[in-house]
């Protein structure tokens, strides 16, 4: 079994399909879409392969060690440009394979007009953090 | 010991659900009927224990078994068939428990749901101690446990199981790694056992002995920061000769019976690790000689790979690297080995440039940080483009 982070992006460097800012769509649209990943989620926990899901606001800022003694340094909030991560699903399951057919149903999330987004999501294998019993 | 002793309980649970299978239950109910038995001992055995506490089991879970059977009205054949049954006999025989050890590696399970039924029914580990093992969510780990059951449902009872089927399963556990409060490897090592004692394979001893022989390493495998230790740098006195000792002899054992298989040769392989009381006392000679035989028992790329290691240690680092030619890059740990192998050929430039790719590469975090600390010893002949 091998884990895996599905990465879902508010605005990223690859755009979408089918790409309508969420706060344009209807309101039926934005039940669709969250009934789309509740579902997806439930299917996982069915399968036997789900690990975690968390959304996250799309309000933050950056902040850094500015030396011993001092505040940190904060820069916010965050630019139109910056690639923003909304939030992820994360994974346990038999193969690579499968993980591409898991992130692929979760990018046919319906947006506007109940279309697939088709949005591009970042796919990230978990590293083990067990010790080994082998070497 | 105590009435019901937790190491007692863990032994009976699987043979009485064996029992229970074979008299015709399915397996999901056996479970269940068993877990209560379990319960109706708890409250009357600090009373008075009984002789055999299996054949108490076996009866009571039995009886459980049949009226949860006669209370369900929709499992009418069911109950035909359980009232044709004969009266609870004799306790378990090893029969049983080596079937629900077919019945766990079952051909149409995935080697994730192989590996936690086996925990759970052979195991007698609860879900929540599974799913710690594995670091998913408990609700997650019983959907896994609950879809094997089902799968397995209605295998025939008739049919001799693959015991190669079994050994993988069994090595899959061992090799996990270990969270939480189970320690899957000492879990692994303990169904072994227990399949050594019921079988008359070769094969099986090879796998007991290859386990034990890693386990036995364990103590140093890690320094005091728990940082990784590779093998040739491990500190040897804290290996555990006892139980290495074992594993050798199990291990003779099995290789006199002249039915060589893959995990009496990768025991072997270990054993002449454990034989070397010095790292540069390792027959790598011999080491090579037994990966050879692991690539025409398997044909696999893995053993290629660790046959390449040892053909640098024992012939140098460019026969290893000639070794690793005819291997395809995309091999996980090719790159680390590759590092390996130039650094030993005196070709620090390529090693510091493939230890940080194989650090990128690693699927551990404790392999990833130890090749990302010899990427940074040879740092300083790195010439990057």
């Amino acid at each position: 079994m091998a884990k895996y982070l599905m990465l879902k992006h508010y605005r990223g460097p690859k755009g979408a399909v089918h790409d309508v800012p969420m706060d344009r769509w209807t309101p039926e649209e934005v039940d669709a879409h969250v009934r789309f990943m509740d579902d997806l989620a439930d299917d996982l926990r069915a399968s036997g392969e789900f690990v975690d899901a968390q959304a996250l606001s799309p309000g933050g800022m950056w902040v850094r060690f500015d030396g011993e003694g001092k505040p940190p340094v904060v820069d916010g909030p965050f630019a139109e440009t910056k690639d923003l991560i909304a939030g992820w699903m994360a994974i346990d399951v038999e193969s690579e394979e499968r993980a591409l057919e898991v992130a692929s149903v979760l990018s046919s999330a319906p947006g506007a007009g109940g279309i697939p987004i088709g949005e591009w999501l970042e796919l990230r294998p978990f590293l083990d953090d067990r010790p080994n019993a082998v070497e | 010991m105590s009435a019901l002793d937790p190491s007692l309980v863990r032994e009976l649970a699987p043979q009485v659900i064996g029992v229970l299978v074979r008299r015709g239950a399915d397996f999901a109910s056996a479970e269940d009927a068993v877990q209560e038995a379990l319960l109706a001992a708890h409250e009357q055995w600090a009373d008075e224990p009984p002789r055999d506490p299996r054949a108490w089991l076996v009866t009571v879970a039995w009886r459980r078994h049949v009226d949860l059977v006669r209370s369900d009205a929709s499992r009418r054949a069911r109950e035909e068939r359980v009232e044709r049954e004969p009266a609870p006999g004799p306790a378990a025989t090893s029969e049983d428990t080596l079937w629900l050890y077919f019945l766990c590696a079952h051909p149409s399970l995935s080697p994730s749901a192989a590996t936690a039924l086996t925990l759970r029914a052979l195991g007698g580990l609860s879900t929540r101690q599974i799913a710690e093992a594995h670091l998913v969510p408990e609700a997650t780990m019983a959907q896994r446990i609950s879809r094997a059951k089902r799968t397995v449902a209605d295998v025939p009872l008739e049919v001799p199981g693959d015991l190669s089927t079994v050994l993988r399963v069994l090595y899959l556990v061992f090799s996990e790694g270990y969270a939480g409060e189970v320690d899957l490897a000492a879990e692994a090592i303990r169904l072994a056992r227990w399949l050594v004692a019921l079988t008359d394979e070769p094969e099986v001893r090879g796998l007991l002995a290859l386990f034990l022989l890693h386990h036995s390493r364990r103590p140093a495998r890690r320094d005091a920061d728990g940082r990784l230790v590779p093998l040739p740098e491990q500190d040897r006195s804290r290996w555990d000769r006892e139980m290495a000792a074992e594993g050798i002899d199990l291990l003779q054992g099995a290789l006199a019976r002249d039915r060589l298989g893959e995990y009496q040769a990768q025991a072997a392989v270990a054993a002449l690790h454990a034989d070397a009381l010095r790292a540069e006392e390792t027959d790598w000679v011999q080491v090579v000689e037994w990966y050879d035989e692991l690539v025409v028992l398997t044909g696999s790329p893995v053993h290629r790979l660790n046959r390449a290691v040892a053909v640098g240690e024992a012939d140098g680092g460019a026969a290893g690297l000639r070794a690793l030619r005819e291997l395809d890059p995309a091999l996980p740990r090719y790159a680390a080995v590759a590092a390996h192998l130039h650094e030993r050929a005196g070709d620090l430039a390529d090693a510091a440039r493939l230890y940080a790719e194989a650090a990128a590469a690693a699927t551990r975090t404790d392999e990833r940080d130890h090749l990302t600390r010899q990427a940074a010893r040879l740092a300083p002949h790195r010439r990057d483009p």
